[in-house]
């Protein structure tokens, strides 16, 4: 009888625990439109969560795209379809690789500076002397955070994706040799905008919204200690990635399974 | 660092994505081969469309020149009814004929025109009157063997009208 | 009630949870204009009442009032109404990292009002200049000692001249200079301004120098004495004394509760039985 109870509460810990987040969600929407009216300071986490994020994505996108090509290549000449390389690697790219390679690199960069930082802050007490200044919190450190963080997401996947068929262009086109024009107009025949470019961007839109909110509730809810602050951290990367791959499944398979 | 330093950087970095994203939409997609201009509708009847998607290109002579908007079956005479749209400026004559091509060998379907000799025109909404079906495999492998085994029927029979008919 | 007293904390009980009660139906009254120190030992409850006070967590039962206004913690629009009638002082500061010195003092005033940034210039340095950093203002956080942190918190909760201002441990590891200054600065606020100051503080002579009126508190949440300084500095009770003379042992006990020592030490009958 103790191991059912035990397992009862334990179920019921969890469900409280994702009401929790569920009700944390729906605060964080409710106060949205006041930082779009202070767009001022969206720009500014933007700047922090976006910008700084850039040189990462770029390098990964152009590392893949130079992999991709060269893996690819191997696979396809065998086949004799090395043409269409261009075709191959954009589509991986622009539905798959592109929204979640860039999902997984922001929670590891982005993700984890904004659960430290609001962590931190949390722990300096500086969102309780906000409140009793009579300023949300939520409406003025967290909100700002969360729009920057779905804005930069899909910008960021398609300058990954983008680099990575400019890095797979280099070394197909420049190091193999394949046609430079057969390799961007076999892709332009090829990828649709609306079916992959598009669907491709509202995946990362999704995943931005997952990954900022999961780094943002961790923050928010750590125990203000050094210790709590380090394990929020690592949950949030644990956390983000594994909502972005199961997330990646079901978006997957509505987008483009074949009708 | 300044507030307008961080402006400047964070437009730059909205730039940069969004030229990321019309470089995939444009350089590295279809959106340039899609209608720009207008179009103009038409309709055409398969008995089978084998495996057309919406979407699919519409060409002719191999050229690109419109999609298909639409399949849907019609209830009554059970045929496959897909909807067409053509760019404006391409003009087909009355006795078009629309075939269910592959491009290649292996590759996706499309609607393939070829102009007949009419000296009118189809008007937009105008059906499509003769068509060729999707070419199914299982029916040409079925056609096969069939031929085969009419052939060997007739070749025994013709071999026994020739025994016969020897001296 | 009585308009001589801004705030009344009326057979309030309160735990964080059913285990502790924290305050256990504690009844006060903080006059208007005048400074109240609230004393006493780790963990007797004085920070909680300040969390009341302002809304953060509701009271089990009983009232808080604040200027004949009921405090109802869930009334978010109330509450809101009421914040912005005070101004706190956290323990270390609680500034804002990612601004400035001057930002941070400027922050409630570009929040909460639609003043022009020439004027909060001016109101941000006359406030910095009234708690002495005047110079300090285009400073970072990172660059500024926990004494002078300290104060510029206190400029940023005068920043609205509010009408009570509360003090979260103000003197905690400062050293005597710059424990002298927060002294001087307490009470000369409280004067200038006309506000009610509320210190939460275990500092004993800073707190008797400024205060018109101290409460000592104990653990459990009790009110073991209140008065004036001199009054509670000549009190006979034991547990005063204890405290404003800071005896190591008395009513409040050196030892944790322990088992007996023979016990501990294998001294005991079961010992002497082995030997």
């Amino acid at each position: 009888m103790n191991a059912i109870a035990a397992l009862g509460a334990r179920t019921l810990r969890v469900l409280q625990g994702w009401g929790h987040a569920a009700l944390f969600f729906l605060g964080l929407l409710r106060v949205l439109p006041q930082s779009l009216r202070r767009f001022g300071l969206v720009v500014v986490q933007m700047h922090a969560i976006g910008n700084r994020s850039l040189l990462i994505i770029l390098a990964s996108g152009l590392a893949v795209g130079f992999v991709l090509a060269l893996q690819l290549y191997n696979t396809l000449i065998t086949f004799g379809a090395a043409e269409s390389l261009g075709l191959v690697v954009n589509l991986t790219l622009v539905r798959e690789l592109g929204p979640v390679v860039t999902a997984l690199l922001f929670a590891g960069r982005a993700g984890t500076s904004l659960t430290a930082e609001i962590g931190l802050m949390k722990a300096g007490e500086q969102l309780a002397a906000m409140e009793l200044m009579a300023i949300d919190p939520r409406a003025r450190v967290l909100a700002p955070r969360f729009l920057a963080g779905i804005l930069s997401m899909p910008l960021l996947a398609a300058l990954f994706s983008a680099i990575g068929i400019l890095g797979a262009w280099l070394v197909g086109v420049g190091l193999i040799g394949l046609d430079g024009g057969n390799f961007w107009s076999i892709q332009q025949n090829g990828v649709d905008v609306w079916r992959d470019v598009a669907n491709g961007i509202i995946k990362s839109a999704v995943f931005g919204v997952i990954c900022t909110f999961v780094a943002l509730y961790q923050g928010y809810e750590t125990e203000a200690t050094p210790e709590g602050v380090a394990y929020a951290t690592t949950r949030t990367v644990v956390l983000s990635s594994l909502a972005v791959l199961g997330m990646d499944f079901i978006l997957t398979a509505l987008m483009f399974s074949t009708r | 660092m300044s507030k307008r330093s961080i402006e400047i950087l964070v437009g730059l970095f909205v730039l940069l994505g969004l030229a990321g994203i019309v470089f995939l939409a444009l350089k590295a997609a279809n959106l340039t081969t899609l209608s720009n201009g207008e179009t103009y509708p038409l309709v055409a009847r398969f008995d089978n469309i084998g495996g057309l998607k919406a979407r699919a290109p519409v060409r002719s002579a191999g050229v690109v020149v419109g999609r298909i908007t639409g399949i849907s079956l019609d209830p009554k005479t059970f045929q496959g009814v897909v909807s067409l749209e053509i760019k404006r400026g391409f003009d087909f004559p009355k006795d078009t004929s629309a075939k269910i091509l592959t491009a290649g060998l292996l590759g996706d379907q499309y609607v393939g025109l070829e102009p007949g000799g009419d000296t009118a025109n189809l008007a937009p909404g105008d059906t499509i009157k003769q068509t060729q079906s999707a070419v199914v495999l299982e029916n040409l492998i079925g056609q096969f063997l069939f031929n085969k085994a009419a052939e060997a029927g007739s070749g025994s029979a013709s071999g026994a009208d020739a025994g016969g008919k020897k001296p | 009630m009585n308009p001589d007293t801004l705030i009344e904390i009326d057979h309030v009980t309160f735990g964080y949870d059913e285990r502790r009660t924290i305050l256990n139906d504690v009844s006060l009254r903080f006059a208007r204009g005048k400074v109240t120190a609230v004393l006493g030992g780790s963990g007797c409850g004085k920070t909680t009442l300040l969390r009341l006070i302002g809304g953060v967590h509701g009271a089990t039962s009983g009232r808080v009032v604040f200027d004949g206004e009921e405090i109802d913690a869930r009334n978010s629009a109330q509450l809101y109404r009421l914040r912005r009638r005070l101004g706190m002082l956290f323990q270390f500061g609680a500034l804002f990292t990612d601004l400035s010195v001057y930002d941070n003092v400027a922050f409630p005033l570009r929040e909460m009002t639609d003043l022009p940034e020439t004027l909060i210039h001016d109101i941000v340095l006359m406030k910095l200049n009234a708690v002495g950093l005047r110079g300090a203002a285009r400073l970072k956080i990172s660059e500024v000692s926990g004494g002078m942190a300290r104060r510029i918190a206190l400029a940023r909760a005068i920043a609205l001249d509010p009408e009570l201002i509360m003090y979260d441990e103000p003197f905690a590891g400062l050293d005597l200079i710059s424990m002298g200054v927060a002294a001087k600065l307490i009470r000369t606020l409280n004067d200038v301004t006309g506000a009610t100051s509320l210190v939460i503080s275990h500092d004993v002579p800073e707190c008797m120098a400024i205060s018109d009126h101290v409460i000592l508190m104990s653990n459990g949440g009790r009110i073991v004495a209140q008065g004036t300084p001199a009054e509670l500095m000549a009190s006979t009770d034991p547990e005063v004394r204890q405290f404003v003379r800071g005896e190591p042992d008395g009513p409040v006990k050196f030892h944790y509760p322990a088992p007996a020592m023979a016990d501990d030490f294998g001294l005991g009958a079961a010992a002497g039985a082995a030997r």
